[in-house]
């Protein structure tokens, strides 16, 4: 680490350095530019993979915070980038360094109003066009009446801005097309079977190839991260269930782990090893999903019924713990809500008996069937240099040959003690994302096993204090959801409630990245790819 | 004669013809017996298709561990009876700015190409509406203009989604119709016969399948390829690939409308299966071996209404097996699969044929 935070002393001599954990760089708004092209090209530094980018409001100023790993030598860093103008904040783009900065930009735009000068699509992410006022920032106005709700119909622009600096410094803005004039735009969603809820896909098609997609989401932004702020601590967890529905018990995981650290709590061992269970019992009922509705959409309509049956004993399971079967909100700060179901390990390990029969008859139905083999090998094929690229993390990133796994990678909890092998494969197509998922199903049976024979006695949650607040300070937490590397960034100004909560959704790029893996393909495996990408949509929005 | 046992319908038919020419003028006769041959088979139609709705949905149930339907009536028998009765009652919405003739006329137009086909099917011994010449040629052609009323649906719903479906549609059917063609060809030139009629009786010894062996079993593969892929049912149903085209060139079509293009698709199954019975299985030829004159006895006791109608069911039964256990083909994979494979296949399967019948290599 101290050879990063020299070369950077070296370069930036102006930069200065804090440990926070995760140091944290603070450069000027002019030195940015520089600083992040030497980040991501010195063989020295080498930060490929753009974690989050988290747009703050600090009252006297704003900015972001870039959150930054390097994959080859698994180092972090952030970089704190601020700007003192609020009328007319602006900062350059590094959508040329990093792909996804082009749709983390667009949201930090979206929520603060920070233009990104040379991001060649600054348009609104989730809120509609016509939208005033920029929510996330200390200033907004929630009056209703500033932003109507609308009986409209859904206004929508063909156009798209980019910004750039004249030779004086000044911002200009110039309009372009999304699409050429004369595309034949198919619009796929926002409500098409395919899409998996309610995200839109502007397609431009010649014949049944495609050209472009314009990803066009936001049509369930709730704006959780606005309500966060507005909550205690304990409140707002239960907002996390309510993202990827299928990692509830993740996600919540890694919220309570953040403000733990935060407010120094340790909890105990039953309370470790009951969350890194119903973790991955989560993730074994989220992939039997995926490969449910994944051959539903390629039209094998019978596999949904098989794994269904699998993911139905899950769901009976957590319902006779978390005594919910969708939104469990089962971990709480300290540990989880309450003690496990009496018959919990015998029913755990008759279906973990069940597990192997069961991916024997995937495999033989599916996997190994011609058809299948035809529409997904091959299909979709995403390198390792663009799943980095483009933050590609989970199983889609591992099958790009990208171990992205923070279980191995940075261990949380108890992981560091389980052994269970991390799934990756290396061509990168649909069919490898889909098997890189069947194989963590055996993976996370395996860490279950290791664990149901040994659930250590002790309490299940220790004692909190009823009002929490946390100590003045900023912290970074990630873990691994069910569909990739799921992160929160909590910054507290020593109060009951969050002054910032950013989620981080592993979503967000699996959706982002569509159109550059469609391109030239046919309209039927835009259904391959964005199946196999297994994006949710509420988790994206946010 | 083993045939002799079989109770022939024509004696059925020619007492009606007898009984009302005995008291009515010839002209009456021939519009009651028309009226009553279109109320049958109108009658049958709807019944089979109701038939199908409900087998469809038990063996898809079967293969996906549920139950399917069994609340309404017995073992939910009434399922399909009320689920048409809503289609009755719904509602028909007209587009804007649409083709208001084409629109309506395209689903009239499908499901008259499936009853079309529909008819000349051999129903048992004597019982057939004409007696055609080139009864199988008439069915072939018929059953294309389906492809007709897709195209228009698909077309005049003025829809980026129903068009893809429609022009997938038309050059699935198309191509496919080659294979057809072909297959159904290959079995003429081994039977030498265009009239349904004489080709049933030809099989009275011995099934095609068994007695033109390989280039028969081959011709029926394809054949029942190239009719899954005609019926637009997985894994070919690209034309209304639920989950890439929402409903495909029906998407727009509602209430009766929305009916009879699923009328017409399951009674396309039907017609398509009984076709292949017609062609490899003897119509409503009983099971005969040559020399067992026990079994081929014991055999012709089943009425022949029923071995047609139960040898066309079960190959239905293949079709939707297919459906409910293959994921379906992309655009380009299925044409591949026709163009490169199936027709040179056919082509060559249909010299072998010729070679057959000149040297007299069959049973």
């Amino acid at each position: 680490m101290a050879t990063i935070q020299e070369t950077i002393t070296r370069l930036f001599p102006d930069a200065t350095i804090e440990q926070n954990p995760i140091a944290q760089v603070s450069v000027p708004a002019q030195q940015w530019h520089k600083l992040a092209y030497e980040l991501r090209h010195n063989p020295e530094l080498d930060f490929d993979f753009l974690v989050t980018i988290v747009g703050m409001d600090w009252a006297d100023k704003m900015g972001c915070i870039y959150y930054l790993t390097s994959t080859k030598t698994n180092a972090h860093l952030s970089v704190k980038v601020t700007t003192a103008d609020r009328e007319n904040p602006s900062i350059d783009s590094v959508s040329h360094l990093w792909a996804i900065a082009t749709i983390f930009e667009r949201e930090v735009y979206d929520f603060f109003g920070i233009i990104f000068v040379g991001n060649p699509d600054m348009r609104r992410l989730f809120l509609s066009i016509d939208w005033k006022g920029y929510p996330l920032r200390k200033d907004y106005d929630e009056n209703p009446e500033v932003n109507p709700v609308t009986t409209e119909n859904e206004r929508q622009t063909d156009f798209t801005t980019l910004y750039t600096r004249d030779a004086y410094g000044k911002l200009v803005a110039e309009e372009k097309r999304v699409f050429e004039p004369d595309d034949f735009v198919v619009n796929i969603g926002p409500q098409h079977p395919a899409t998996h809820g309610v995200l839109r896909f502007r397609t431009a098609v010649d014949g049944e190839t495609i050209k472009k997609i314009d990803v066009y989401m936001g049509y369930i932004h709730r704006g959780i991260e606005k309500i966060c702020e507005k909550l205690t601590y304990p409140q707002t967890l239960h907002f996390m269930d309510r993202l990827d529905y299928f990692s509830a018990h993740p996600y919540h995981h890694c919220l309570c782990m953040t403000i733990e650290q935060a407010a120094g709590i340790e909890i105990s061992r039953r309370a470790q090893v009951i969350r890194v269970l119903m973790d991955e019992l989560s993730r074994i009922a989220s992939h039997c999903l995926f490969i449910g509705t994944y051959c539903m959409d390629l039209g094998a309509t019978t596999m949904l019924f098989y794994t269904l049956r699998v993911r139905e004993q899950i769901l009976d399971i957590m319902e006779k713990t978390c005594g919910a079967r969708m939104t469990f909100n089962y971990e709480c700060i300290g540990g989880v809500m309450q003690d496990l179901a009496p018959d919990f390990v015998d029913d755990v390990k008759a279906l973990l008996d069940v597990i192997p029969g069961n991916i024997k008859e995937y495999n033989k139905i599916f996997t190994g069937n011609v058809i299948a083999k035809n529409r997904m090998e091959g299909v979709g094929r995403l390198s390792r240099e663009d799943a980095i690229d483009w933050s590609i993390t989970g199983p889609s990133g591992r099958a790009s040959g990208w171990a992205c796994d923070v279980r191995k990678t940075d261990p949380y909890s108890i992981y560091q003690e389980l052994e269970f092998d991390e799934v990756v494969r290396t061509e990168g197509d649909a069919m490898a994302r889909f098997k890189v998922r069947l194989d963590e199903i055996t993976q996370s049976a395996r860490i279950i096993s290791q664990l149901i024979d040994n659930i250590p006695e002790g309490e299940y949650c220790v004692k909190v204090p009823k009002v929490l607040k946390l100590p003045v300070g900023s912290w970074f937490r990630t873990v691994e959801g069910c569909r990739g590397t799921f992160g929160i960034y909590l910054e507290s100004d020593g109060n009951t409630k969050p002054y910032r909560l950013k989620i981080v959704p592993p979503c967000l790029p699996a959706a982002a990245v569509v159109d550059h893996i469609t391109r030239g393909s046919k309209i039927a495996d835009l259904i391959t790819i964005g199946g196999s990408m297994d994006y949710i949509v509420p988790d994206m929005d946010r | 004669m083993v045939l002799a046992k079989i109770f022939d319908f024509a004696l059925l038919t020619e007492w009606i013809d007898k009984t009302l020419n005995s008291f009515m003028p010839e002209w009456l006769t021939v519009v009651t017996e028309r009226v009553l041959i279109g109320l049958v088979l109108l009658l049958t139609y709807s019944v089979l298709a109701l038939f199908y709705i409900y087998f469809e949905r038990k063996v898809c149930a079967a293969f996906q561990c549920r139950l399917g339907p069994n609340r309404v009536g017995p073992w939910g028998l009434l399922q399909s009876i009320a689920d048409m009765f809503k289609i009755l009652i719904k509602e028909l919405i007209s587009l804007k700015y649409t083709d208001k003739f084409l629109f309506a006329l395209a689903p009239y137009l499908v499901i008259l190409a499936s009853m079309l086909a529909f008819a000349v099917l051999p129903w048992g011994k004597g019982l057939q509406v004409i007696n055609f010449n080139i009864g199988i040629f008439f069915l072939i052609a018929v059953s294309s203009i389906g492809v007709l009323g897709i195209l228009l649906a698909g077309w005049s719903s003025n829809n980026k989604f129903t068009l893809i479906g429609a022009l997938r549609s038309g050059a699935q059917m198309v191509s496919y119709e080659l294979s057809i063609g072909l297959s159904v060809l290959t079995m003429v030139v081994f039977c030498g016969e265009l009239n349904i009629v004489d080709i049933v009786e030809r099989q009275s010894d011995l099934w095609f399948i068994f007695s033109a062996h390989i280039p028969a079993l081959i011709a029926f593969i394809i054949y029942l390829i190239a009719g899954t892929a005609e019926t637009n049912r997985g894994p070919f149903d690209l034309p209304e690939a639920e989950s890439e085209l929402t409903a495909g060139y029906h998407t727009e079509y509602s209430g009766i409308h929305f009916g009879f293009f699923y009328l017409a698709e399951y009674l396309n199954l039907f017609v398509v299966s009984g076709v292949a019975t017609l062609l490899f299985f003897g119509g409503w030829m009983p099971l005969h071996f040559p020399g067992c004159d026990g079994f081929n006895a014991i055999m012709d006791y089943i009425p022949s209404v029923i071995w047609f109608i139960g040898k066309a069911v079960t190959i239905s039964f293949i079709i939707i097996w297919f459906k409910w256990t293959f994921p379906r083909l992309r655009i380009d994979q299925m044409l591949a699969l026709e163009w490169k494979y199936l027709l040179p296949i056919n082509l060559v399967n249909l010299v072998i044929m010729a070679l057959i019948v000149v040297y007299g290599l069959h049973f």
